[in-house]
């Protein structure tokens, strides 16, 4: 516990060191915003269903952005070696960084909470769908970041990690529309495959068991597969 | 404290290491020589537990590298090859969050990071990034990390690589100060370090062990190099003819100067008689050295036989 904790805590400092994650950070905050601004003055919607649909798309571009370099530059430099041969368990390598990210995420959505603070200010916010909002945000980003940090343990190129992370997820979340070609019978495994019909029920308020459990198991195998990938060197 | 029993890693179907077998004793300092791809970093990545051997077995202080690699890492401090650090950290931050790794405890942390800065005598740059630190300063902190958790073994790829004359005299001089109470093993393709800083080597020639010893078993025996001026046959000859003389050979004539090694009989001292030896036939002798042909050269031609086979 304590090993994964000084782990996160690490990976964490060394992600608000980087101008990179300020980069990122600024360029959500900026399209989120003026999603923000745009949905508020035109719909007149007190909810916040909109921006948190604006900020799925957003989140697809930016998360490769993140993790490209969580594994990919260790590799590179070197510095995975000593943390492999350090008494660590690969897992606890791989959890402290998936949840540093995690936290990355966490912070720049709670930045965002100034949105709903304004809605409250001017209007009536719907709490209930407000919260189910991030919820659900949150949800699909800890998938995002699970398959990007998988994609960046491939490869030791930044670049390609993070290339590979965008075409993944640009996958899960265009799949449903082979749906509308597939037989019938096919059609339900598809779309369910898909990650924006589990994140629609989120954005109306909606809490649906079933669609955190889909999250959760993405990055449960995600991150398995990241810990498989760092054994591979021990395979004969 | 280490035992290393026919240790083989393939590549694919290429073998980087092929049937190492060697001990090492508590305390000791181990050299590994071997030319660039000779198998010197593989063999220390099976040790750290950092990939498996495809066939062999490894100890480390009675633990097996590959099904006990966690109690094994617990007891080794390791210094890859080119030192890899993260440059965006400080000399103390990174210490530290090495330290906590390698399961020291958040009250008695501070007090063995400065411990190893001031062994590393790093302690004036605790607070610079590593990233702007000069390559000797990058490599005592990789030293410094290796360390950190007052390890049984330390495991060292080239740790000189790359320093210049005054910082490699340093890093000798501070793992020469780590034997007795640490286990070093080391590696270096230059020779005169190696039996400088190790009290046993360990030549390895594409994958095979080619030769062990101590540094001085390893230089050939006993044998005195004369340059005389004077006729190499009868140089020999004459010099052949001293008591306690096993063989005489001729390494080179240059314009008459001729370079004899002479063999003698274990623990005899002929110096006198060879140099009587050559000023009474009238010849000069220019030059006359015992202890034997260097490390360097007999490395050298242990490696040129090899390829020879």
């Amino acid at each position: 516990m304590s090993n994964l904790l000084t782990m996160t805590g690490k990976e964490l400092r060394s992600h608000f060191v980087s101008p990179i994650a300020y980069a990122v950070m600024a360029f959500f905050l900026v399209l989120s915003g003026f999603f923000f601004a745009t949905a508020v003055l035109f719909s007149q919607d007190s909810s916040l269903r909109y921006v948190f649909s604006d900020m799925s798309i957003l989140l697809l571009l930016i998360v490769p952005l993140i993790t490209m370099r969580l594994v990919a530059e260790e590799k590179k430099s070197g510095t995975i070696e000593l943390l492999l041969t350090a008494p660590l368990r690969d897992g606890e390598v791989v959890l402290g960084k998936f949840l540093a990210a995690l936290v990355f995420l966490g912070v720049m959505l709670a930045v965002t909470g100034y949105y709903a603070l304004l809605i409250w200010i001017f209007g009536k916010p719907d709490w209930g769908a407000i919260i189910s909002g991030y919820l659900g945000t949150m949800l699909l980003g800890a998938a995002y970041l699970s398959l990007g940090l998988f994609t960046s343990s491939l490869t030791q190129n930044q670049i390609i990690a993070g290339a590979l992370g965008f075409a993944l997820l640009m996958l899960f979340f265009l799949i449903s529309w082979v749906a509308d070609f597939t037989g019938p019978q096919f059609s339900g495994v598809v779309r369910y495959l898909g990650f924006t019909d589990h994140f629609d029920d989120f954005t109306k308020g909606v809490i649906d068991l079933k669609d955190a459990v889909f999250y959760i198991s993405v990055v449960a195998v995600s991150l398995l597969l990241t810990v498989r990938v760092l054994e591979s060197r021990r395979w004969k | 404290m280490i035992e290393v029993e026919k240790l083989t890693k393939y590549y694919g179907p290429k073998a980087a290491l092929i049937d190492a077998s060697f001990t090492v004793k508590k305390g000791e300092i181990v050299g590994l020589i071997g030319l660039n791809g000779a198998g010197k970093t593989t063999a220390m990545r099976i040790l750290t537990g950092y990939m498996p051997p495809t066939s062999g077995k490894a100890r480390v202080a009675s633990y097996d590298v590959v099904e006990k690699s966690l109690e094994v890492r617990k007891r080794m401090g390791y210094m890859p090859e080119s030192t890899p650090l993260y440059t965006d950290m400080s000399v103390r931050d990174y210490l530290t969050f090495m330290g906590r790794i390698k399961g020291i405890d958040r009250r008695s942390i501070r007090h063995r990071v400065d411990d190893v800065m001031k062994k590393t005598a790093t302690t004036s740059y605790s607070n610079n990034l590593i990233g702007t630190l000069s390559k000797g300063y990058r490599q005592r902190v990789g030293l410094a990390q290796a360390l950190i958790h007052d390890p049984d073994v330390l495991i060292l790829d080239e740790p000189t690589v790359g320093l210049d004359p005054q910082q490699v005299h340093e890093v000798r001089k501070l793992i020469k100060d780590l034997a007795g109470k640490h286990t070093v093993i080391l590696s270096s393709h230059i020779l005169s370090e190696i039996s400088m800083i190790c009290s046993h080597v360990i030549i390895i020639h594409e994958g095979r062990i080619i030769a062990a010893g101590a540094p001085g078993s390893l230089s050939r025996g006993n044998t005195v190099r004369m340059v005389v001026r004077g006729p190499e046959r009868d140089v020999r000859m004459k010099l052949g003819a001293v008591d306690k003389v096993v063989k005489v050979g001729c390494k080179s004539v240059e314009s008459g100067l001729g370079t004899f090694d002479v063999d003698c009989a274990p623990g005899a001292d002929v110096r006198e008689r060879l140099a009587h030896a050559v000023a009474s036939n009238g010849w000069g002798l220019l030059e006359l050295s015992s202890g034997g042909i260097s490390l360097e050269e007999e490395f050298l031609a242990l490696v040129k036989k090899e390829v020879r086979i």
